[in-house]
């Protein structure tokens, strides 16, 4: 009963807050709302029991890409661009309508039967996973995450191609003017510790429970914008080999465990004895990269030369 | 029952801190008086349903990881009001634009 009504109340608020998102005035407002969205969606995954999915909106779809949307209407204003001219709703309004009724009776017309989830709990064990999430991801479906992941180098590629060539090999995005005593940087030193130990303790945890290199890697990154804003640390230049090792490292890894699948038999193919040990190796990689990629995607381009 | 009812109280009054804040939030005048009602009554109103709960908890480490959740929320609230406070300073906004 009570649950029903917090049910209610939830889709209710999800609904008001993607449509303030879209009807918003300024781009600000509309990112703002966006964000809440963001958040009342994790929830709504929560209130599913689809904690793995919960985690990742919350990190990715309110954290990470309201920070790089908000970065963009940081540039739009400095660039001097105003908000963009308000075309006529309606034909936007009638797609996005027609899309939910087909979203929706597609939903309706699913078979009432468990899905995947009986075959993918019987073969959980050997697969280097309890958690049937991180099996699915890292060894069912490897090839989707390998892509995933080199996706997210191919964007930090194209961000990085916007460098003027007098930057490169500059560090990129702005010059952070913290006051050494202030709040910033108290908060800059005190909070990076205990989001390291949340961000490492969410990619160990992912191969049992809910968690896992992207949910972690975003939680790291996070810990690295708040250190690098806060004055403490800089952005390693965009040449550094470090920095460099650290964005392939995931793929790499990937790559490699496949190829060695390959030899025996099947790409990609885990061996069960050893699929624990690589799971979680190429969760580790995979950590890495995406928290280096996604901080460096919020930092942008260098924009001052080197 | 008497840690129901303890928590019942003390959660309806967290919730009351809440609509205290955002109603100050709402019909306050400019940034720095907005933010002032914001951070003190939310904090306060976390910190009362954090104590709520806490009468819900298994055992100590779920009190401790409340309390963990209370003191994390104030500290980046508290930052995140200053530096508010400070931009709303530089911008000499008097805030009426931006409100919500």
């Amino acid at each position: 009963m009570i649950s029903t009504a917090l049910d209610l109340v939830l889709v209710a608020l999800l609904v008001a807050a993607a449509l303030a998102a879209v009807g918003a005035r300024g781009l600000f407002a509309g990112v703002v709302f966006f964000v809440a969205y963001g958040v009342f969606v994790a929830i709504a995954w929560l209130r599913l029991d689809a904690i793995d999915v919960a985690l990742a909106e919350a990190a990715i779809g309110a954290g990470l890409t309201g920070v790089l949307l908000l970065g963009a209407v940081g540039h739009l204003t400095r660039a001097g661009a105003g908000a963009p001219p308000r075309r006529p709703a309606i034909p936007l309004a009638l797609a996005c309508a027609g899309i939910s009724v087909m979203l929706g009776w597609a939903f309706l017309s699913l078979p009432d039967a468990p899905g995947l989830q009986v075959p993918v709990a019987a073969a959980l064990p050997g697969s280097g996973s309890t958690n049937p999430v991180t099996s699915v991801l890292l060894n069912f479906r490897a090839f989707d995450t390998l892509l995933e992941s080199i996706v997210l180098l191919a964007v930090l590629v194209g961000v990085w191609a916007l460098a003027p060539d007098a930057a490169w090999g500059g560090r990129p995005g702005l010059v952070q003017r913290v006051r050494p005593d202030g709040v910033l940087a108290g908060f800059g030193r005190l909070l990076p510790p205990l989001g390291l130990l949340v961000g490492v303790y969410l990619v160990w945890a992912g191969t049992k429970q809910p968690g896992g290199a992207f949910q972690g890697g975003t939680v790291l990154a996070a810990v690295w914008l708040l250190a690098a804003m806060a004055g403490v640390t800089r952005a390693p230049r965009v040449t550094s080999l470090v920095l460099r090792i650290a964005l392939v490292a995931g793929p790499v890894l990937f790559l490699a465990v496949g190829m060695a699948g390959a030899l025996g038999g099947s790409f990609l193919g885990l061996r069960p004895d050893w699929a624990a040990a690589l799971v979680l190796t190429i969760e580790v990689g995979l950590t890495l990269s995406i928290a280096s990629a996604l901080a460096l995607l919020v930092l942008g381009p260098p924009e001052r030369a080197a | 029952m008497v840690a129901d009812i303890l928590t019942g109280v003390l959660v309806l009054l967290g919730v009351a801190g809440f609509f205290a804040g955002s109603v100050g939030l709402l019909r306050f005048p400019d940034t720095h008086s907005r933010l002032h009602a914001l951070t003190k009554a939310d904090n306060l109103g976390l910190g009362l349903i954090a104590l709520g709960l806490a009468f819900q908890a298994e055992g100590v480490a779920d009190i401790l990881k409340l309390a963990l959740i209370w003191a994390l929320a104030i500290l980046a609230a508290g930052t995140a009001a200053q530096l508010v406070a400070r931009s709303a300073l530089e911008d000499g906004a008097s805030g009426e634009e931006d409100a919500p």
